[in-house]
């Protein structure tokens, strides 16, 4: 396994810092009054160009969002957010909407080359090895500041492009699908994101159409004081494909920064969407100080028969992660799944899992759950799988593992099951396991460190995940929970 | 080669080696018999460097290195096997890719470079083909699901890749059939060498007729009570360990 000697030597590469991602982008930005109001919500809509039912749209969420208490009943703490100590708009002041990356203020190149994604070269690269090309959306704070392989992907018929773009350009689009996954009033992050959302992908694969390149966007909030609240949406159209990807980073910072973003998926008749996510937000330092609040929204609508929703994730970053991908199964045969490998260290808080709501006849879902946790972590799984009454025939298997790292953290799994109907099948595994130190023993007996030993009992458990994301993210995924663990035997 | 000398180690307060003394040449192979908790696995398992053992006094030094300051890895490096009794199982981890790891790790530590991957599958074929091994087994993830002569032979195997210089087997005939007793034992056999010693851990006689020792130590209440050729384990068979019990009673 070569990814584990490379895992290694990243691993010792990095010093006592842990997060390699957490430095901070010199560039001059313009931003939004601080806080929260009526008037904000205007600018940020008149930023973005915006036309009257979008601005509309907002300001209805906003008016919803007020009226709205924040969720308590997942397993994590923190102090009370103060909504009004938050930048809502941060952009790059240079060219805040370039047209091609010439017009790109050169200092943000340089931040997505350090973290790996260099733009300039993806699309040099264009047609030297095709099938490897990854068209990228590129998101700074609040905008979008370059996105890949536009024209190539337009002669497929796909729409690939900032959500703040799409609104302009294909508003019957947008309008037709917008908040028919997560409604405006769904919940309070998501009423909030509905407000003022700032970017995010915008994705339209027309029927039949394969999509030619993995897609992928690459969020990074740089800015202080401020939250991210991106918004994508993907439609795949009646026997259409897409393969998507998600990346996160964020500066290291000793304040909390918030991200609520809102992603809706919606697979049409015969239609599939993968959407892979690798999300590192910054996590905080080791006493628990900084880092990012995600509390996303993520929802898929199998609307068609036969389609296909799955979700992939790995979460290694965040000090706070509340979110649940989850697939409304309408369409008759429709299938959902359900992919998550979380690892906790440090301080941090993860409540994730999924919902798979059962509508459709004979539809299945598949739900594959790793958690590590290490340090003085709380990993929680939640998972609720239901089945409606008109939903026979109805086919869930799920299977939790929970693996502790240490004894100071603590792994916990919540699973909601509702059946409606006597036809369906409902199967759930689960299991808590320590790394044990025979295992340990028995490895470094054969020659490999505490370090290398330790990855490659983390690589077995989440191994069955890892296989489910496309093979140079799968490396790459290898290598960040490694370094997450790091420091975490012992 | 191997050099023990007043070896005395406890476990939460319990002593279990009291001022062993053993000496092991190179070449050599030492058997060494006992009944259950005299401290046989104990002495294999300090050898190797497992954790909760308290080392109170002695020393160990293997071609005049001291073990009791290595981590275990080093003292792998340094050639030390030990073919464990209870192999442990390393779910969703390849038994292929488990073999790999360890045999680069160990080349690291030596200064050489990484195997390359046809001549790691050429070795691994060969030396599988001895043992006798269905190839499916290398498949699947380590020691999962294997029966426990399966297991066994994963050991062996392990053993043959890594080329260790002082070969330690804790009670590798425990749970074998005759025929994979067979298969072990010559696999064992092949790996015998001028420069290779081991120290070969049993109850049975058994095991010895297809290993034959050039030396039998009998262990008893933690040190070496009766050292002889390898006549002594037959007449071990023969009397049982009763003599030695007897004596500590006196």
């Amino acid at each position: 396994m070569p990814a584990v000697q490379e895992t290694i030597d990243q691993v010792r590469s990095i010093d006592v810092d842990q997060y390699k991602y957490g430095f901070e982008t010199e560039v001059e930005m313009e931003k939004s009054p601080k806080g929260l109001s009526e008037d904000v919500i205007r600018f940020i809509s008149a930023k973005k160009g915006e036309p009257e039912w979008m601005l509309q749209w907002r300001l209805d969420a906003y008016k919803r969002w007020l009226t709205m208490t924040e969720p308590s009943w997942a397993r994590v703490s923190y102090d009370k957010i103060d909504y009004n100590d938050i930048y809502y708009y941060a952009a790059p002041k240079k060219n805040p909407a370039p047209k091609s990356l010439d017009e790109v203020d050169p200092e943000i190149l340089k931040t997505y080359e350090k973290l790996g994604i260099p733009l300039r070269e993806q699309e040099i690269l264009a047609g030297v090895e095709p099938e490897r090309r990854v068209a990228v959306d590129a998101v700074f704070d609040s905008v979008s500041v370059a996105t890949t392989f536009k024209e190539e992907l337009a002669k497929a018929g796909v729409i690939f492009m900032p959500i703040s773009e799409a609104i302009r350009e294909y508003p019957d689009l947008v309008k037709q699908y917008l908040g028919t996954v997560v409604p405006v009033t769904d919940n309070f992050f998501a009423t909030l994101n509905s407000a003022v959302f700032t970017d995010g992908s915008f994705v339209y694969i027309p029927p039949g159409v394969r999509c030619p390149m993995e897609l992928s966007t690459y969020f990074r909030i740089n800015e202080k004081n401020t939250g991210q609240f991106e918004r994508t949406l993907i439609i795949a159209d009646k026997g259409s494909y897409v393969s998507y990807l998600e990346g996160c980073t964020a500066p290291k910072r000793d304040e909390n920064q918030l991200h609520a973003a809102v992603v809706e998926l919606i697979a049409l008749d015969d239609a599939e969407i993968k959407y892979s996510t690798v999300q590192n937000w910054y996590p905080g330092d080791a006493e628990g100080r900084g880092g990012i609040y995600n509390f996303v929204t993520k929802r898929g609508d199998c609307r068609g028969k036969n389609s296909v929703i799955t979700w992939t994730q790995v979460e290694t970053g965040s000090a706070i992660t509340w979110k649940y991908p989850s697939c409304i199964l309408r369409g008759d045969n429709s299938r959902g799944e359900f992919y998550s490998i979380a690892v906790s260290n440090g301080m941090q808080q993860v409540d994730s899992g999924t919902k798979m709501i059962h509508l459709g006849k004979n539809t299945t879902s598949r739900i594959i759950s790793k958690g590590i946790a290490a340090g003085k972590s709380e990993n929680t799984y939640r998972g609720l799988v239901s089945a409606h009454r008109k939903a026979t025939g109805a086919r869930n298997f799920t299977n939790c593992d929970s693996l502790l790292i240490g004894n100071q953290c603590g792994a916990h799994t919540v699973p909601y099951i509702e059946s409606k109907n006597a036809t369906a099948v409902f199967e759930h595994e689960a299991t808590t396991s320590k790394i044990s130190e025979d295992q340990m023993f028995y490895c470094q007996q054969r020659g490999l460190s505490e370090e290398e030993a330790t990855a490659l009992i983390v690589n077995g458990f989440v191994k069955d995940v890892l296989q489910q994301l496309p093979m140079e993210f799968a490396v790459e995924a290898q290598k960040l929970i490694s370094i997450s663990l790091e420091g975490s035997v012992g | 080669m191997l050099e023990i000398k007043n070896l005395v180690v406890q476990i939460e307060d319990k002593r279990i080696l009291n001022g062993l003394n053993l000496t092991v040449n190179k070449g050599e192979v030492a058997a060494i018999m006992g009944p259950n908790g005299s401290g046989k696995s104990t002495l294999s398992y300090v050898i190797a460097g497992k954790e909760d053992y308290e080392v109170l006094d002695g020393e160990i030094l293997l071609d005049g290195q001291n073990l009791l300051e290595m981590e275990p890895d080093q003292r792998a490096a340094a050639g030390v096997f030990l073919a464990f009794q209870y192999p442990l199982e390393i779910p969703g981890v390849g038994s292929m890719t488990f073999l790999k790891a360890a045999m680069n790790a160990q080349r690291k530590s030596r200064g050489e470079g990484e195997l390359s991957t046809p001549d790691f599958i050429k070795q691994v074929n060969a030396a599988a083909a001895k043992l006798e091994m269905n190839k499916d087994m290398l498949k699947r993830a380590l020691n999962v699901g294997f029966s426990g002569g399966e297991k066994k032979r994963m050991e062996i195997l392990q053993m043959a890749l890594l080329q260790p210089s002082f070969c330690i087997l804790d009670e590798t005939d425990s749970g074998l059939d005759i025929d994979a007793l067979r298969i072990v034992s010559e696999g064992v056999n092949a790996l015998r060498s001028p420069d290779r010693a081991f120290l070969v851990i049993t109850h049975y006689q058994r095991l010895l007729n297809h290993i034959v020792p050039d030396t039998v130590h009998v262990m008893h209440g933690g040190r070496i009570v009766r050292s002889g050729g390898k006549e002594l384990a037959l007449e071990l068979e023969a009397n049982g360990y009763a003599d030695y019990r007897e004596s500590e009673a006196a």
